[in-house]
């Protein structure tokens, strides 16, 4: 006896594979059409993707501005120091030795000490105003300061207030301040701009579907009349769309890609002012563009915003073309 | 393969196109249809691909029910036919290839099978040089045979033509009717609207006329 497989199970399988086979390269067929139509009208394809390039750009530049701007604020609450103001009338011998008291305490780290002297050379060389200082050159008005540093894990703001409240007790110092509100009002802007940029990025995002959207009307306009004609011999409404999908696909990934390079330039632009900023600031900060994982986001945004613009208008509008 | 019963199409505007048709053209058959212009001759094609509903009666094209075929499947059931077009409306931004290439893409045909059969339409219509061709480099005659190629390269089992030879001279006109008559030789159903009456009577083929939306004779028969 011969035994015979049953062939159903593979010939569907097969079936299935050779449908998948022919469903992807329809795709691909239709991918590079699209494509060729697009190289056929260079200038419409560029202005088109630059418009969108130029909405996904501003938001991926604050984007990139904002991600510095925390790096470089990065550790800056942590590394917090109370300036202790003494009174007028202690001399540096004076302030040394309570330097060297207060080192003991167990929640300070450090104490550096800024004499009398020394804060009015610094002030005459940081002020501009060496002028008007010499008329004090007999009469030093500035106190003498001791910089304390808070023991490393003393970072908590509640320990490092009440350091401060006890330094500010003691009865040789005028003031002790913890200039740490300002950093607070910063990181609160901060928080402003993120969420400025939050709210742009839909506003932009929306602009670019609009954009796209219109972009798919005035092409499906013209070319009403091929529309009308693969409809007539049997064409379905996916197979209409999806040339429409991906030129919607490719005008917004097209349109990332000009984002990518403007950030990009921009970058170029301020790079070096900023490294001249940083270096005022005796910092060793290097300024960073877009990372990998932004590019993919800037990139694979707009392709998405291209698609979704193009799958929202193309619905709307071939509905309304019926051959006649 | 082609049957009306008691159809009637009535425009929104109130126009009554169709009234009360009835008609059977069997598969294979060739015919004509004439009648004067507003006769209803084009409603009774367009009622045949789907382009249009009837309000009343039933329409049967290759044993579907029309009245019963969903939007979705329409497609589908469009790539049993073929069109023919007075004014060919041929995409004057493609090559006479990719023209007729459009039913075999639109039905997902590969790049080899969709070359094999375009060259065929076109050598069958006598265009197989002008390939290249961009449309409006043709003659008149010559953009309507291109039409012709799209409408059989697919190979459907009808053909339907609204005054295909509406814009040509007599001689060309009766070269596109030989042509016709060769596609139904190897069994395409095929009807042609057309008000050529002189054209016609040449050949001997069942006549249908219509007159304000109704047959002259009560039936339209051809077989």
């Amino acid at each position: 006896m011969v035994s015979v497989p049953k062939p159903a199970k593979m010939a569907l399988s097969a079936g299935g594979v050779r449908r998948l086979r022919a469903w992807f390269i329809r795709h691909l067929q239709t991918f590079f059409y699209t494509l060729g139509l697009l190289a056929r009208a260079p200038l419409a394809t560029f202005l088109t993707a630059a418009v969108i390039g130029v909405a996904l750009a501003l938001p991926a530049g604050l984007y990139v501005v904002l991600d510095n701007v925390r790096e470089a604020t990065r550790g800056w609450d942590a590394s917090s120091q109370v300036s202790v103001f003494l009174k007028l009338d202690l001399d540096d011998r004076q302030a040394r030795a309570m330097a060297d008291r207060l080192e003991k305490w167990p929640d300070v780290e450090a104490v550096r000490i800024i004499t009398r002297a020394q804060a009015l050379q610094e002030f005459r060389a940081l002020s501009g105003f060496a002028e008007v200082m010499e008329a004090f050159s007999d009469d030093n008005p500035l106190p003498a300061v001791l910089v304390v540093e808070p023991r490393i894990g003393v970072t908590d703001t509640a320990s490092v207030e009440q350091l401060v409240e006890r330094l500010g007790a003691l009865p040789e110092v005028d003031v002790a301040q913890l200039d740490l509100a300002w950093l607070k009002r910063l990181f609160a802007i901060l928080r402003i701009v993120e969420r400025g940029v939050l709210v742009l990025t839909a506003l932009l995002a929306a602009g670019v579907l609009l954009v796209v959207g219109n972009t798919m009307r005035l092409g499906i306009e013209n070319r009403r009349q091929e529309i009308e004609i693969a409809k007539l011999f049997g064409a379905t409404d996916a197979f209409i769309r999806r040339p429409f999908l991906y030129s919607g696909l490719l005008y917004g990934a097209m349109g990332g890609l000009v984002a990518w390079l403007l950030v990009w330039i921009g970058f170029l632009l301020l790079g070096e002012p900023v490294e001249r900023l940083t270096l005022l600031y005796s910092g060793e900060y290097r300024l960073q563009g877009l990372g990998l994982r932004a590019s993919m986001v800037v990139l694979g945004g707009g392709a998405l915003l291209g698609l979704l613009g193009s799958w929202l208008s193309v619905g709307r509008h071939l509905a309304a073309i019926e051959p006649t | 393969m082609i049957e009306f019963h008691e159809v009637t199409k009535r425009y929104p505007n109130g126009h009554e196109a169709l009234r009360d048709v009835s008609l059977r053209i069997e598969s294979g058959a060739m015919a004509f249809l004439t009648g004067h212009s507003g006769a209803g001759k084009s409603t009774l094609l367009r009622l045949t691909t789907l382009l249009e509903r009837c309000t009343r009666g039933q329409v049967l094209v290759g044993g579907h029910n029309l009245n019963r075929l969903s939007r979705r499947r329409i497609p589908y059931f469009r790539r049993n036919i073929g069109v023919v077009f007075q004014n060919h409306r041929l995409l004057l931004d493609r090559t006479v290839f990719d023209n007729v290439a459009l039913p075999l893409v639109i039905a997902g045909h590969s790049h080899a099978e969709v070359g094999r059969r375009v060259r065929a339409a076109l050598d069958k219509v006598g265009l197989l040089a002008k390939a290249r061709a961009f449309p409006v480099t043709l003659s008149g005659g010559e953009q309507q045979r291109v039409g012709i190629a799209r409408a059989v390269v697919h190979r459907p089992r009808i053909l339907l033509a609204d005054e295909p030879t509406g814009n040509l001279d007599p001689e060309l006109s009766r070269e596109i009717m030989r042509l016709f008559e060769s596609f139904n030789q190897v069994g395409v159903t095929v009807l042609i609207a057309t008000h050529d009456v002189s054209l016609i009577a040449e050949m001997d083929y069942d006549i249908l006329t219509l007159k304000d939306g109704s047959f002259v004779h009560d039936v339209g028969n051809a077989h």
